[in-house]
């Protein structure tokens, strides 16, 4: 519900952190963040906060779960009980179990598992602080975190949520708006092949904004997934470092 | 944690018939792309629970029963009901069903239908508070799954709904600083009645309802819950797999042309 | 269809270019598009694309020298950690014979948990485990040394070419290197600054690869300038 007088879009159209209906927050990448993952990487999207870390490829055990001709993933996505305002427990909430299966829904198809059967593949993603978007950061950090650790992959990914606040349509969520708005929509797009593996949406949308929400989170992967090359490339700088 | 499950070996010889039949547009059992199987429903199914339905499509069942509890409201909502759904992928259902706690399918099975029927209104919370912020009716939704042949969304959301419709219960009154149960049954108040569409998206083509082989051989799920105003209130892509924003959007149109024909089958949404 | 230049650095899903070209190292075709699988720098070869990776793990290959940790006994042999996918398994008939008789020979005394083997990959594939060899020049146990890691597709760069950059770290430091294929180097010193001088040069090796005048910069580390 609603707090009387919460004004999430004020009149000149701004939001409560300053952005504007279609502004994306601003994104910090730091790769191979952890020295012990294979891959891994800091990823911050406004306020939220999020260590990704992949594993492997490795034996699978129990040997039971091996599958004989493609690796399996293994996804957590946990909060920390002090990501959000009400300290969480640190058991696994059905949030977290679902948003671990969606989130591995939409990393399975980019990672090229048959080139490893009965391996398996961690990847692990800590919500360190929760402003908005987590699945959608949490996709977009691992990733990161798969390329970083030369996992081959057919496509990058990147995900954020539009949603509709205060009866307008907007894109990527913080807390607030996607506390007190009318809808929440996590998008993961590759733009390279032009498919969706993440769409969700909760929350009640017009048929016509639906459309026009999908449209903004699809431009808003575009711009992740050009921050994503931008750190990767920038790790990589060809000039002689002298 | 969520672990790659093991895919079903489909025999080449099935997939390549569904291939061959989908390029003229047909299934395997000989539906068209866009039609549901056979659609029958039972409701007071079960007598203890205040409310039951079942819902049959083609051979996939689903029972749902609504069991009235009374207790404490969420501390951010003191004037309102609580709405709670819990889905058991039952055993007897599948040889993919393993006994234990609710899985992750179940746990994702549960939480959509709960989306649908929270965020459409379907029941009206605020009227279900005794004392506000210390007693409210609780209204206990448990979607068990007696029989999974493919779709199991859209017989959930059906079952849900319908068992809510016919869901009678004694509410609780406050009379001179005492609550005890009105004598009379009384039935749920109820908002909306939404509809939920699955389309699967098999060989790059879009169908509706997929059974359980065309579940299995489909790239990927996608589904749509809808109220009669043609209101979105819940989707979800629900498999591993790719589908194209031209896809999403063209299944978006298939799926509220069939919500209306299924909310109709259910005696919904007429007149409208 | 201009052609890409060689030596670019692409990024995994990167579409590289679309025709008549053939996916090579590092790249899959996708409709008729090649595109880089890891990060790395691009190489073009007829028509061939590749893609010489800056990630990356180790995947065994028939042939490959690799220098193994020994992680467990099976009845007939040992159970190699050779940083890989897989696990690789090293017959107790390589260290005793044909004779191998398992109520006379001990394994666990010959190869104790935690040892080093240089050993060579006799055969490989996904569907069952490296099988390991100590045939060859400079095979078996290694005794002493430092073991340090770098990238697996890193390991050319630090052999150098017909072995120029072994030959330098020998030059200067007076060390032996044991470079395994997987991305396992030995090193034996004969002294702790020498050591240090030739850790620093792998790390950098591994951090600029990728980077013009590398040679020059290993030098001066080697040297103890850097």
């Amino acid at each position: 519900m609603k707090p009387e007088g919460l004004v999430l879009i004020n009149n000149e159209g701004l939001r409560t952190d300053g952005r504007t209906l279609n502004d994306l927050r601003k994104t910090e990448i730091i790769l191979g963040y952890l020295k012990h993952a294979n891959g891994s990487v800091y990823y911050k999207q406004g306020n939220t906060k999020i260590v990704a870390a992949v594993f492997g490829p490795s034996e699978a055990h129990p040997r039971h779960l091996a599958l004989p001709d493609r690796a399996i993933l293994r996804v957590r996505y946990h909060m920390a009980p002090f990501s959000v305002e009400e300290r969480k427990s640190p058991a696994p909430t059905r949030r977290e179990v679902e948003l671990s299966m969606v989130i591995r829904n939409a990393l399975e198809p980019i990672v090229i598992s048959e080139l490893f059967p009965r391996t398996l593949i961690d990847i692990f993603i800590e919500v360190i602080q929760a402003d908005g978007g987590t699945r959608g950061a949490g996709v977009t950090a691992a990733a990161l975190a798969l390329a970083d650790a030369g996992i081959p992959l057919r496509s990058l990914v990147a995900a954020c949520a539009a949603g509709k606040v205060d009866g307008k349509v907007v894109l990527d969520l913080n807390d607030l708006e996607d506390k007190y708005g009318e809808a929440d929509m996590p998008v993961a797009y590759l733009p390279t092949l032009n498919k969706i593996s993440l769409l969700q949406m909760d929350g009640k949308m017009k048929v016509e904004e639906f459309k026009e929400a999908l449209s903004i989170a699809i431009n808003g992967c575009m711009k992740l997934y050009q921050a994503q090359v931008g750190a990767i490339r920038n790790k990589y700088t060809l000039e002689d470092q002298g | 944690m969520s672990i790659t499950p093991e895919k079903p070996i489909i025999s080449k010889i099935m997939k390549d018939n569904m291939a061959k039949l989908l390029e003229e547009n047909k299934r395997l059992d000989g539906r068209s792309l866009t039609q549901y199987r056979d659609i029958s429903f039972a409701t007071d199914v079960i007598q203890k629970a205040e409310g039951s339905a079942q819902v049959n499509i083609g051979h996939t069942k689903v029972l749902v029963g609504v069991k009235m509890g009374t207790g404490a409201p969420f501390p951010d909502t003191p004037n309102q009901g609580v709405l709670t759904v819990n889905a058991e992928l039952l055993p007897l259902a599948s040889p993919t069903f393993e006994p234990g706690p609710p899985d992750e399918r179940a746990i994702a099975l549960a939480r959509y239908v709960d989306r649908s029927v929270r965020e459409s209104e379907a029941i009206d919370l605020e009227s279900l508070v005794v004392v506000p912020g210390k007693l409210v009716h609780i209204v206990y939704i448990d979607v068990y799954v007696l029989d999974y042949d493919g779709n199991l969304i859209d017989a959930s959301v059906l079952a849900a709904v319908k068992a809510l419709e016919t869901t009678k219960f004694k509410k609780v009154i406050r009379e001179n600083d005492q609550t005890k149960f009105s004598d009379e049954l009384v039935p749920l108040p109820l908002k909306e009645r939404p509809v939920s569409v699955t389309t699967a998206v098999v060989d790059n083509k879009l169908i509706v309802d997929p059974d359980l082989i065309e579940e299995q051989a489909a790239e990927t799920l996608i589904t749509f819950t809808f109220t009669e105003a043609q209101d979105i209130v819940a989707v979800m892509k629900n498999d591993q797999g790719f589908i194209s924003p031209e896809q999403v959007l063209e299944a978006l149109k298939i799926s509220i042309e069939k919500a209306r024909e299924l909310a109709n089958k259910m005696g919904w949404w007429e007149g409208g | 269809m201009s052609r890409k230049t060689a030596g670019r650095l692409v990024v995994p899903g990167e579409v590289i270019v679309t025709g008549n070209y053939r996916a090579g190292a590092n790249t899959v075709k996708i409709s008729s598009s090649v595109i880089a699988t890891r990060t790395g720098l691009l190489r073009m070869s007829g028509n061939v694309v590749s893609v010489v990776a800056l990630r990356g793990f180790y995947t065994p290959q028939v042939g490959d020298r690799v220098i193994g940790v020994i992680e467990d006994l099976e009845g007939n042999g040992w159970k190699v950690d050779i940083n890989a996918p897989y696990p690789a398994f090293l017959p107790a008939s390589e260290i005793f014979g044909r004779r191998f008789d398992p109520l006379r020979h001990n394994l666990f005394e010959k190869l104790p948990l935690g040892s080093v083997v240089y050993a060579k990959v006799r055969a490989f594939d996904r569907t069952q485990n490296t099988l390991l060899t100590l045939k060859g020049p400079g095979m078996g146990r290694i005794e002493e040394g430092i073991l340090a890691y770098i990238t697996p597709q890193k390991i050319p760069r630090l052999i150098g070419k017909s072995g120029s950059m072994i030959a330098l770290v020998k030059q200067f430091t007076n060390t032996k290197l044991i470079v395994g294929e997987n991305g396992r180097v030995v090193v034996v010193s004969r002294d702790k600054a020498s050591e240090e001088r030739v850790l620093a040069a792998i790390k950098k090796i591994d951090e600029e690869a990728h980077i013009s005048g590398l040679t020059e910069r290993v030098i001066e580390v080697l040297r103890g300038e850097a």
